[in-house]
């Protein structure tokens, strides 16, 4: 523990350098700028600023593309609260209670909570990385396809117990988001499934289009035409701050958002995403009041940005312990370090300390300086909505057409996200949950390539599932909350049974 | 007096709100399924490229049958309204007019004519506040995304 300190002390006269402060600013308010356009991600700046960083030395090089990963994750929020855009697909699920927050006038604490449960994440998950990253490097080294299987259906079950409508309409949105993930290459064999004559399709179905159809496009598709416009809003100062009650029902959110946030983070791919849905789908259990979730319930604000943040703080842990890229966004900060001739890794950590705890470092300047940074600009951020109504959606509507578009300069995605549009705003004339579609467009690939290589490692026997310890907890676990989804509706067969005089005839 | 025997009021009949959406889900799954067909399923150990989709396909009509079976008691398909659809049929034709010409004539000129059409034409705001939003979010969006983030966005005649 006095080693750790003593390095992390390092770590900090590193950090604290006015050179790599300025730098790690730089890199947060970029990212945050970033983060706010849907379609520019993380993975877009970084990817952008990687030659510039050539010339940089390999500390500031870090610490630039981590400020900017961080502040992405933090601008991400700020569209999905204000006009139900996600910035990007871990943002999904703060639009659902976010958006709501903004409609019923309390988008300032909404801001502020994200804000903050996001610091308190990013900041515990910074510890723990700190403390823990070679342990938990070696355990998250042991999933393999069938714990990864069983992890994605875990996330689809927990998604069945959150429903708060209908769970058959939720199940076949979550089918239909999968059935989007399948279209273009098959990775095993090659096929190109459901192109259409398409060759754009051959790459997939992008969740960038899809997102910011389905929850913006349509969005302003069912309110742009309403009866009357939204009100224009002007908040007060004292709304800007969340009250005392907010604050008292987001520390638990933010605990166990960072916890879990966390865990999934360190697990190997982008499975971090569903760190947000399974946070919200807990937080809704886990809730006295669960029908105020969907209808501006902070609680739905708090888990899921806490979750994401520590999730991106978790996927540093392979990356910096073992130098393995988890992520596009992983292998990209590491192709950024080798660039200067270090091999992140087990070895690191010996022969160049101060660049590992400087980094360890600046991943605490740069959550204090996100804090600083969008602390004060929640309220310039809800004075947007001072603008009328009719004068924002046609420049969000431009925001969107222009955000799709950066993502890969295809107008395919532009239409993919009109059609998307439309289609959301069908579904949700007919009361269907979008979010399901989200999250199995993004899991679907995943899923479909890990259960395949689980059973060619088991030759086709599928109790490979079982046998694995990790697995087989976690199919339990998942199982477990399915049928607890399912408990309302037993429930329901009773009181039929009652209502017709069943339950008198045994008295 | 004679006790009244009111019968009670039959439900008014037509097709529901779910019976609809699950019928469009059936619909969906089976166009999947059809299309589907062209690719090898596999076997239970072995999947193909087929297999999932398929299975999907199959899921999602059971979802679409559980929620047309019990879609008896949602609201009347008739009686949903409609009002703001003509303006968001509108609207999406316009952004689909947009994307048609983005990569024609160029993003700024696209989202100058865009712009225009929804503040101007369907909004009706003041001709000066319209020029200014337009021109302005054209250059300023393109500065910050063309030039200061170096992302390729479609120029038009003239490199404008």
């Amino acid at each position: 523990m006095a080693e750790t300190l003593q390095n992390l002390l390092l770590g900090f006269s590193v950090a604290l350098s006015p050179q790599i402060l300025v730098y790690a600013f730089a890199g947060c308010i970029i990212g945050t700028l970033v983060g706010m356009m849907p379609g520019l991600g993380p993975l877009a700046g970084i990817s952008l600023l990687l030659p510039a960083t050539f010339g940089l030395n390999p500390i500031i090089a870090v610490v630039l593309l981590a400020g900017v990963y961080y502040g992405a994750m933090y601008g991400g929020s700020t569209t999905s609260i204000l006009m139900r855009i996600p910035g990007e697909a871990a943002s999904v699920m703060t639009c659902v209670d976010g958006y709501a927050m903004t409609q019923n006038g309390r988008a300032g604490p909404a801001l502020a909570i994200s804000a903050i449960g996001s610091f308190v994440a990013g900041t515990l998950g910074v510890l723990a990385l700190m403390l823990l990253a070679p342990t938990l490097a070696a355990w998250a080294l042991r999933f393999g396809p069938p714990e990864y299987t069983a992890l994605l259906l875990m996330g689809f079950f927990i998604l069945a117990y959150m429903s708060g409508g209908s769970v058959p309409k939720t199940l076949a949105m979550a089918a239909l988001g999968l059935i989007f993930g399948m279209v273009g290459i098959d990775t095993m064999t090659g096929y190109t499934r459901f192109q259409f004559g398409v060759i754009e399709l051959g790459d997939g179905i992008g969740i960038v289009p899809v997102a910011v159809g389905l929850f913006g496009i349509s969005e302003i598709l069912l309110t742009a035409g309403g009866a009357e416009p939204p009100k224009v809003q002007r908040p007060k100062l004292r709304q800007l701050v969340p009250s005392a009650e907010e604050f008292r029902l987001s520390i638990g959110p933010i605990g166990r958002g960072s916890l879990l946030g966390f865990l999934i983070g360190i697990i190997p791919g982008s499975a971090h995403i569903i760190s947000s849905f399974v946070s919200y789908g807990i937080e809704r259990r886990l809730s006295k009041h669960p029908e105020r979730f969907g209808q501006g319930a902070i609680e739905g604000v708090a888990g899921p940005e806490s979750a994401n943040n520590a999730a991106a703080t978790g996927a540093f842990v392979p990356m910096m312990a073992l130098g393995i890229p988890t992520s596009p966004i992983t292998a990209v900060m590491i192709a950024a370090v080798m660039v200067h001739g270090i091999l992140p890794g087990p070895t690191m950590i010996q022969q160049q300390p101060e660049l590992f705890w400087g980094f360890v470092a600046s991943m605490y300047v740069g959550n204090v300086v996100l804090l600083i940074l969008n602390l004060p600009m929640v309220g310039l951020f809800v004075n947007l909505l001072r603008i009328p109504y009719a004068y924002l959606y046609p420049c969000i509507l431009c925001f969107c057409l222009l955000g799709v578009y950066a993502v890969a300069n295809s107008v395919v995605d532009v239409w993919i996200m009109l059609a998307m549009g439309a289609i959301g705003y069908g579904l949700r004339k007919f009361g269907y949950d979008l979010a399901p579609i989200a999250l199995g467009l993004v899991l679907a690939p995943m899923l479909e390539l890990s259960v395949r290589q689980s059973l060619a490692m088991s030759a086709g026997d599928y109790l490979i599932f079982v046998e694995r310890p990790i697995a087989a907890t976690m199919l339990g676990l998942g199982l477990l909350i399915m049928l607890l989804s399912l408990k309302p509706l037993i429930s329901k067969g009773k009181d039929w049974r009652a209502s017709v005089g069943l339950e008198s005839e045994r008295s | 007096m004679p006790e009244s025997n009111e019968t009670p009021k039959a439900a008014p009949r037509g097709l529901r709100n779910d019976q609809f959406s699950g019928l469009m889900l059936i619909a969906f799954a089976l166009f999947l399924a059809w299309e589907n067909r062209a690719y090898p399923v596999g076997t239970l150990s072995e999947p193909g490229p087929g297999y999932l989709p398929l299975m999907l396909a199959i899921f999602l009509g059971s979802m679409g049958l559980i929620v047309a079976i019990a879609g008896g008691s949602s609201p009347l398909l008739s009686a949903m309204r409609w009002l703001e659809a003509r303006r968001a049929a509108l609207i999406l034709g316009l952004c689909g007019l947009a994307a048609f010409a983005l990569e024609r004539i160029g993003y700024r000129l696209t989202v100058i004519a865009v712009l225009i059409i929804l503040l101007g034409l369907v909004e009706r705001r003041r001709p000066l506040l319209v020029a200014i939003v337009s021109l302005g979010f054209a250059f300023l969006s393109y500065y910050i995304v063309g030039d200061l983030l170096l992302v390729p966005l479609p120029r038009g005649p003239w490199g404008f």
